[in-house]
């Protein structure tokens, strides 16, 4: 009779330590293959690091460099600034933008045609494609030989003459990361029409009683009701934004002269290409320190979502 | 009751033709670049270098004669292959893995619990080029650097935060008089986990997997540091690399291209629900 409650107290206490056995292969791998690693990395950005070894411990010089001392990285110059930081800065502000500037409208518009499905899935199925291969369909789109790439035939229709896309340093950029809104867009068309479906079809209808135009309704209701759903949205495009990679090795390599360069390309060439790996490393824990304001607010979203459970 | 004037909706669809002609526009802006390249990837390579894609219907003949070089003479047979042998285990592994953690982290107690979650969601943004060279400097120790083994483990690790956090948010929410008669039944946590948590997760664990799959399929970062030697290329390298060797080839590279895409357009597709659920509920990462 004793033993029964006992027993059952050891059973209930087993089963909530059994837990840690649940996690622990997870935790290992990630402290294995992750923690522990990003914390040599941190290490190996200290130091000359030959290809992936530690050579020379040289404290901040790689940090240094990147910043003063690498034209390709960040310069400046008679016509302004330039380099890799400043590309970064534009596909955070043009590709985040773009993309939710064009969602939103897409959403908004779809919402009032009977054909939205279509509108919607034709949009949103570049998301399923690798960029790789979204690389390859602008390669083709931005062909200077205009009896090849559509918006040089274009061009030449109208007059002009070869428009180089990817060979322009001052166009470069710009034309990547058009390539990388018709990608992207996709996924702020779904998440943002989500939420406008979610806003009281009442109270607009109340605003345009009240003789407010389409748009100012839009402006004055809809948008300051789908905040939340339009900043994660935002968080996850500039997660993209600073982390792009594929587009950039696909379409330009960086190129031409360096002029698309973006630091997730900047990480791969120094550490894989020029063998500099500590210089590489210093790249990596750049981008690591970029979006730690935004781990920061996932855990605060993450903490306020389980208080209101 | 007022009754509409007959000039009032004829009006109205008259004002709303802005709202048809700018969507047609953003139809053909998203559908031309795809139906480009389909159509260059099956005409001859004198007729892309001599007419517009566009022209195909007046110009020159259709043809497979790409894709068959593509495949039989370039290595995409081998590359398909390797891009199945590399994603189906890269996405079984952390779902597996993720869905015995996720439920640990649901509903049991264990000390360090929350802090360890903490983590977890920290994680889930972290770049993971931040984790490469030491993580292949491990594989290389272990003596598995040339195999997929490697690639497969980095894919489980890099996707393992964000697969516990959703499977996770799903578990936390099934309802708990469920678990709790179980337990009062005595069943194990381990018999809880397979009979109940599991069987009711199933939307989650879909959509995790098709979330992954398509992830790493599309993954060309890491097949180009994980994997070295040609013949285990993925389809994404197997197309970098024909990109570098036939640069302004476009018959090769549109049939590649098309290739590259078939099976994620087939999986989106066949699970368009599961995959638009976990793009929604994954765009924290």
């Amino acid at each position: 009779m004793a033993g029964a409650p006992r027993s059952r107290a050891m059973n209930r206490r087993w089963r909530q330590w059994s837990g840690a056995l649940f996690v622990l292969p997870t935790v290992a791998l990630l402290l294995v293959f992750l923690v522990l690693p990003i914390f040599s990395t941190i290490r190996l950005s200290m130091d000359t690091g030959i290809f992936l070894q530690l050579r020379r411990f040289v404290g901040l010089d790689n940090y240094v460099n990147l910043f003063t001392n690498d034209r390709l990285f960040f310069s400046v110059g008679p016509k302004g600034i330039s380099g890799v930081l400043v590309n970064n800065v534009l596909w955070l502000v043009l590709y985040t933008g773009g993309c939710i500037g064009l969602g939103l409208l897409i959403a908004a518009l779809a919402d009032r045609v009977r054909y939205e499905t279509v509108v919607k899935t034709v949009v949103f199925v570049p998301q399923a494609i690798a960029a790789t291969a979204a690389g390859l369909i602008w390669l083709l789109i931005y062909a200077p030989n205009p009896d090849i790439g559509l918006l040089n035939a274009i061009a030449k229709a109208f007059g002009g003459g070869p428009i180089g896309f990817l060979g322009n340093a001052s166009v470069v950029t710009y034309a990547l990361i058009v390539a990388a809104v018709w990608t992207g867009t996709g996924l702020a068309v779904v998440i943002l029409s989500a939420a406008i479906k979610s806003v009281p079809v009442e109270l607009v209808e109340a605003a345009t009683i009240d003789g407010a135009s389409g748009i100012q309704s839009f402006r004055s209701i809809v948008l300051p009701m789908i905040s939340g759903p339009l900043t994660v949205v935002a968080v996850t495009l500039a997660i993209a934004a600073i982390k792009t990679f594929d587009l950039v090795f696909i379409m330009t390599r960086g190129g031409p002269n360096g002029a698309s360069g973006v630091i997730g390309y900047t990480y791969y060439s120094q550490t894989f290409e020029q063998g500099r790996g500590g210089y590489g490393a210093a790249a990596a824990i750049v981008m690591l320190v970029v979006v730690i304001p935004i781990i920061l607010l996932n855990i605060r979203r993450f903490r306020a979502s389980e208080a209101e459970r | 009751m007022t009754v509409r004037a007959p000039g009032r909706t004829w009006q109205r669809s008259l004002g709303r033709l802005p709202i048809h002609v700018t969507l047609l526009v953003v139809i053909l802006v998203w559908i031309i670049p795809s139906l480009s390249v389909v159509v260059t990837s099956v005409r001859l390579p004198t007729d892309i270098a001599s007419t517009g894609w566009w022209t195909v219907l007046a110009n020159g003949p259709v043809t497979l004669d790409n894709y068959t070089a593509v495949i039989s003479q370039l290595g995409f047979a081998r590359a398909i292959f390797n891009s199945f042998a590399i994603a189906v285990p890269s996405t079984v592994f952390p779902l597996a893995l993720a869905a015995f953690a996720a439920y640990g982290f649901a509903w049991l107690k264990f000390p360090g619990r929350n802090a360890l979650f903490l983590v977890v969601v920290a994680l889930m943004v972290v770049p993971i080029q931040a984790a490469f060279v030491p993580a292949l400097q491990i594989f290389s120790a272990l003596g598995i650097g040339n195999s997929f083994v490697a690639i497969w483990i980095a894919h489980t690790t890099f996707a393992l935060p964000f697969a516990t956090f959703l499977l996770r948010s799903f578990m936390v929410q099934l309802p708990p008089e469920l678990l709790e008669a179980a337990e009062i039944d005595g069943a194990s946590s381990l018999r809880i986990f397979r009979s109940i948590i599991l069987p009711l997760s199933t939307p989650a664990l879909a959509s995790f997997a098709v979330l992954q799959f398509l992830w790493v399929w599309n993954d060309l970062l890491m097949a180009l540091i994980f994997i070295q030697n040609d013949s285990m290329y993925p389809l994404t390298n197997a197309t970098a690399k024909l990109l570098s060797t036939y640069g302004q080839d476009f018959h090769y590279l549109s049939a590649s291209a098309v290739l590259l895409m078939i099976v994620p357009i087939v999986v989106f597709v066949a699970l368009q629900r599961q995959f638009v659920r976990g793009i929604v509920a994954g765009s924290v990462k």
